[in-house]
């Protein structure tokens, strides 16, 4: 229907109808979900950590013996690995973040970041090194 | 108020003594609307002529009421006392949302909060995280630039209904209701800490702005606007400090609209 008034400007089509784009999620969607998984997940599971080293058991009294006997059950040291993997990971996309904010010079930043995902994939395979082979 | 007896008749007259005697707190006492305040104003004042760096500087005003403004006691100054001192103000009513500041530490709009709650010592500067242009000015420029970004106007489908209306249940426009409420002022944008280390974050009134579009049923620009808010810079940014939303001088929820969009980004499919 016209009205008279030029109507050049360009028509902007209809997009939820259109067919074949791509989903939205990106990268730092699946960052913000992890963070809000990983986030309930270790409440429980630092909170199992901290009763039973230092409620159920003395803090005085958790020693290499006492890991000793709490790893005879794999399902321990699987508890324990989730807790490690969950904490740095969930740690490490805060510090990326923050990172991301507040360090604004290009070249600064990528080597902020080097510096924490490297300390982070060291203390990653010494934590996961421990769990596996202590005996 | 008779603005001949308002600035500095005589320190320490009868007015001064009685503002000095019946200073309101927040937290204690009764301030009756009749009582006569004197206030002590310190404005962060900036003017790129002349300063290095923004300073701060006290003002007296008296024979204020418990029933005035912030804005009223800055108009005391700019018009009695000081003509420099520059700010924004428009309507002056809480609509128009142009002066929007840092007042005794917090975002909000200075004619809407009262010398009754705000007390006698009153500390004003300018909203953060944007260039200041002069005293309690700043540059909204990059502010608006994020408004724009995310396309703040109805995409409509090719039908065009001519001269007829783009119908909505009261139901499809309720589910945007709050998100309408938006004026602009900035309040929740220089409130969020993100947005003061990282002015790149689109920042929660772009967001509010298209939250008021992607819920509404008639419009269909969804896709190109999370094409923006889902990027690096877009909604992922939001910590959910809840600055905003406590800063909205409109009482928006703005964190709530920020983390819809979010979801709906989550639950996208092609």
């Amino acid at each position: 229907m016209s009205t008279g008034v030029s109507t050049d400007a360009p028509v902007h089509v209809a997009s939820r109808t259109t067919r074949g784009r791509r989903p939205r999620q990106n990268f730092e969607t699946w960052s913000w979900f992890f963070m809000r998984i990983s986030g309930l997940v270790l409440v429980f599971l630092a909170l199992v950590h901290f009763a039973l080293t230092h409620i159920v058991n003395d803090v005085v009294e958790t020693d290499a013996v006492f890991v000793a006997d709490r790893w005879e059950n794999p399902l321990w040291r699987l508890f324990d690995w989730t807790l490690l993997a969950l904490a740095l990971l969930h740690g490490l996309n805060g510090l990326r973040w923050s990172i991301d904010d507040y360090v604004r010079s290009p070249a600064r930043r990528a080597w902020v970041k080097a510096g924490v995902y490297t300390l982070s994939g060291v203390l990653f395979a010494y934590g996961t090194f421990t769990i596996v082979t202590f005996a | 108020m008779p603005p001949s007896a308002v600035l500095f008749p005589e320190r320490g007259g009868k007015l001064a003594a009685l503002g000095s005697l019946r200073a309101p707190s927040r937290h204690n006492g009764y301030v009756a609307p009749t009582d006569v305040l004197t206030v002590t104003l310190r404005v962060k004042r900036f003017n790129p002529e002349v300063d290095r760096k923004p300073h701060w500087q006290e003002f007296t005003v008296e024979d204020m009421t418990p029933g005035d403004r912030v804005l009223d006691a800055l108009h005391q100054v700019k018009w009695f006392e000081d003509g420099t001192l520059a700010f924004r103000r428009s309507c002056a009513h809480g609509v128009c949302g142009s002066d929007a500041m840092v007042v005794n530490g917090e975002n909000a709009l200075a004619c809407q909060v009262l010398l009754g709650d705000a007390g006698t010592d009153i500390t004003v500067e300018a909203i953060r995280g944007l260039p200041v242009v002069k005293d309690l000015v700043v540059d909204m420029a990059p502010f608006f630039a994020q408004y724009r970004s995310v396309l703040p106007w109805l995409l409509t489908p090719t039908d065009d209904p001519g001269y007829g209306e783009r119908r909505q249940s009261p139901e499809d426009r309720e589910r945007f209701d709050d998100t309408t409420k938006c004026i602009l002022c900035a309040a929740c944008t220089t409130s969020c800490p993100v947005f003061w280390t990282n002015g790149s974050y689109v920042g929660p009134a772009a967001i509010v702005q298209a939250h008021r579009f992607i819920f509404d049923s008639r419009d269909a620009g969804t896709s190109e606007r999370l094409d923006v808010l889902g990027d690096r810079t877009g909604v992922w940014r939001c910590r959910t400090a809840f600055n905003c939303t406590n800063a909205c001088p409109r009482g928006i929820k703005v964190t709530q609209a920020i983390q819809e969009v979010k979801r709906v980004i989550l639950a996208d499919r092609a």
